[in-house]
C-alpha cells in the first residue's frame, strides 16, 4: 500500500488560510472551490481544521462542513472545537470520515475512548502539536501552540492509542507553513511509539521532505503550503502531485 | 433507484452524495417496509461486528433483508462493515451475521515477516478473481479507500470476487449470487467508487 499523502487546510472565519508557525493567517482562497479542485487531482483524503473553532468555543461550522462533505469524493477528516460525543456524531452524519482531536485533549482525553466507542477507533485521530526548546527537548503544545502540556510527545500518544485513537498526527509547530522539511526526528520519535498509523504534518516544502517522513516511519504524510503555494513568491496555486509523481517517489 | 440502508451505524451521507453526484436515484430506507420494497440496497455501516448486527436486530431488518435477497433475488451492496456482517460471524463479536456468504472475519495479523500497522488504512489496488457486473470496465489503476482491522475469510474461495494485499492477500470484494460485498469504501474512492456505484445502479433481479 503506498502512503497517503493529504492536504492539511485551515478554515478561519468562513475561509481557507495558512499560517507559519501557527501565526499570520494569510487568506487563500475559499474552501469549497479547494475541496472541488483537490477532487479532480484525486487526493488521497483531505482534513479540515477549523483553528477558530476551539478557542472561541463556538464549536464546528456544521452548515459549512455539510457543503464540504458534499463535495468530497474522498476520506474527510475535520478538527476543532469538537467537545462533544454528539458533535462527533452530527459531523459523521454529515459525512465526516474522521474527526481530528487536539487541544480538548488536554482537559478531556476520555473524549478520545468515547468517540471510539461511539464511532470506531478509525474515526477518532489525536491531532498533537509540539514544540522544541532551546535545549532540544519536545513538549506537546494545545491552544494553537500557544500552552505548553510538558509532556513528552511519545509517551503522550501512547496515552492516546491507548485510549483508542486509530491515527496520530504529528505537527511541528516550529516547522509549520515555513517549507523546510518536517522534524524527522520528532516523525521517527512519535511512529516508533505507537503501533497505529501516524500522520506526518508541519513543514513539508518538497515531495523529497515527504518521503523523508515516510521513511522515518509515518504512515501517511500531511501538507498545507506545499499544496496551496506554487513557487519563491508563495502565489495561491491548488496543487497535488499526479498518480505517476506519487508511484515515482514512494516507490 | 438504491435504496440506502440508514440505521445508525456509520454515515450514509456520502454514500448518498455519491450516487446522486454520478446521477442515479437514491434515497434512505430505515424501516421493515422499507426494505421489503426496495430494488436494490446498499448496507453500509462502519463500527463494530455485534454493534452493526445489533442494531439491524433492534430495528426488526434482519428477516426483511434475508427475505428480499432469499425470496426475489434483491441485488445487496455491503460496504466495509456491512460486507463483513453478509458473512457468518467475525472475530470482533459473538452474534451471527447475515450468513449470505460462509465464512468468517478475521484480524489483520502483524507478525515479524510482515509487520503491518493495523487498521489497514489506505488506497488499495484491487485484483478481479473473477468476472461480475460490478468489476467490468475497471479503470487501469483503479484504487479503492479502506478502513478496516477485520477482512472477510470466504469458506468457499470462489465466492471471492477480488483480492487486495496487506501484509497477506485478503478479499477485497466477496459475492454470491445477488449479494455483492466491498471492504473498501467505494463512496470515497472517487471516480473508481462512482464507476462501482453506477454499475450497482444497473444490477437487477
Amino acid at each position: 500500500m503506498r502512503p497517503r499523502l493529504l492536504p492539511i487546510l485551515l478554515l478561519s472565519d468562513g475561509g481557507l488560510v495558512k499560517t507559519v508557525k501557527f501565526q499570520s493567517p494569510r487568506y487563500v482562497g475559499d474552501p469549497i472551490n479547494a475541496v472541488r479542485i483537490f477532487n479532480e487531482k484525486e487526493v488521497d483524503e483531505i482534513a479540515f481544521l477549523d483553528i477558530d473553532a476551539h478557542r472561541t468555543g463556538q464549536g464546528p461550522n456544521f452548515a459549512l462542513l455539510a457543503d464540504i462533505a458534499t463535495e468530497a469524493f474522498m476520506p474527510f477528516g475535520y478538527g476543532g472545537g469538537v467537545r462533544t460525543v454528539e458533535q462527533a456524531q452530527r459531523l459523521f452524519g454529515l459525512g465526516v470520515e474522521k474527526v481530528i482531536l487536539n487541544s480538548v485533549l488536554a482537559d478531556d482525553p476520555d473524549l478520545v475512548t468515547r468517540v471510539a466507542n461511539s464511532a470506531g477507533s478509525q474515526s477518532v485521530v489525536a491531532s498533537i502539536d509540539c514544540r522544541r526548546s532551546w535545549l532540544g527537548k519536545y513538549s506537546v503544545h494545545v491552544g494553537g501552540g500557544k500552552r505548553s502540556l510538558g509532556r513528552d510527545p511519545a509517551e503522550y500518544v501512547r496515552e492516546m492509542e491507548r485510549r483508542g485513537a486509530g491515527e496520530i498526527v504529528i505537527n511541528s509547530v516550529d516547522r509549520d507553513g515555513t517549507m523546510t522539511g518536517y522534524d524527522i526526528e520528532l516523525v521517527g520519535e512519535v511512529a516508533s511509539a505507537v503501533s497505529i498509523p501516524v500522520v506526518a504534518a508541519g513543514g513539508a516544502g518538497s515531495l523529497s521532505d515527504v518521503q523523508a517522513a515516510i521513511k522515518a516511519g509515518a504512515s501517511a504524510a500531511a501538507a498545507g503550503s506545499l499544496f496551496v503555494f506554487h513557487g519563491r513568491h508563495r502565489a495561491v496555486l491548488i496543487n497535488y502531485p499526479n498518480p505517476d509523481e506519487l508511484d515515482a517517489i514512494f516507490r | 433507484m438504491i435504496s440506502v440502508l440508514e440505521y445508525g451505524v456509520g454515515n450514509i451521507g456520502s454514500i448518498l452524495n455519491m450516487i446522486r453526484r454520478a446521477g442515479h436515484e437514491c434515497a434512505p430506507v430505515g424501516s421493515p417496509e422499507g426494505v421489503a420494497s426496495a430494488e436494490r440496497l446498499i448496507l453500509p455501516g462502519v463500527g463494530s461486528f455485534d454493534f452493526g448486527m445489533r442494531a439491524l436486530a433492534d430495528r426488526g431488518l434482519v428477516e426483511p433483508i434475508k427475505e428480499a435477497v432469499l425470496s426475489r433475488g434483491m441485488p445487496l451492496l455491503g460496504v466495509c462493515l456491512g460486507m463483513q456482517m453478509l458473512c457468518e460471524g467475525s472475530d470482533e463479536g459473538t452474534l451471527p451475521g447475515l450468513g449470505f456468504i460462509a465464512g468468517r472475519c478475521r484480524r489483520f495479523q502483524s507478525t515479524p515477516e510482515h509487520p503491518i500497522k493495523v487498521p489497514h488504512m489506505g488506497w488499495s489496488s484491487i485484483r478481479p478473481t473473477r468476472d461480475h457486473p460490478l468489476l467490468a470496465d475497471l479503470a487501469p489503476r483503479s484504487r479503492f479507500y479502506f478502513v478496516h482491522s477485520f477482512h472477510a475469510v470466504c469458506a468457499d474461495p470462489a465466492d471471492r470476487l477480488a483480492a487486495a494485499d496487506y501484509g497477506i492477500e485478503f478479499s477485497a470484494m466477496i459475492s454470491r449470487g445477488p449479494v455483492v460485498g466491498a471492504q473498501f469504501h467505494p463512496e470515497k474512492s472517487h471516480r473508481f467508487g462512482m464507476a462501482m456505484l453506477s454499475r450497482f445502479a444497473g444490477l437487477s433481479p
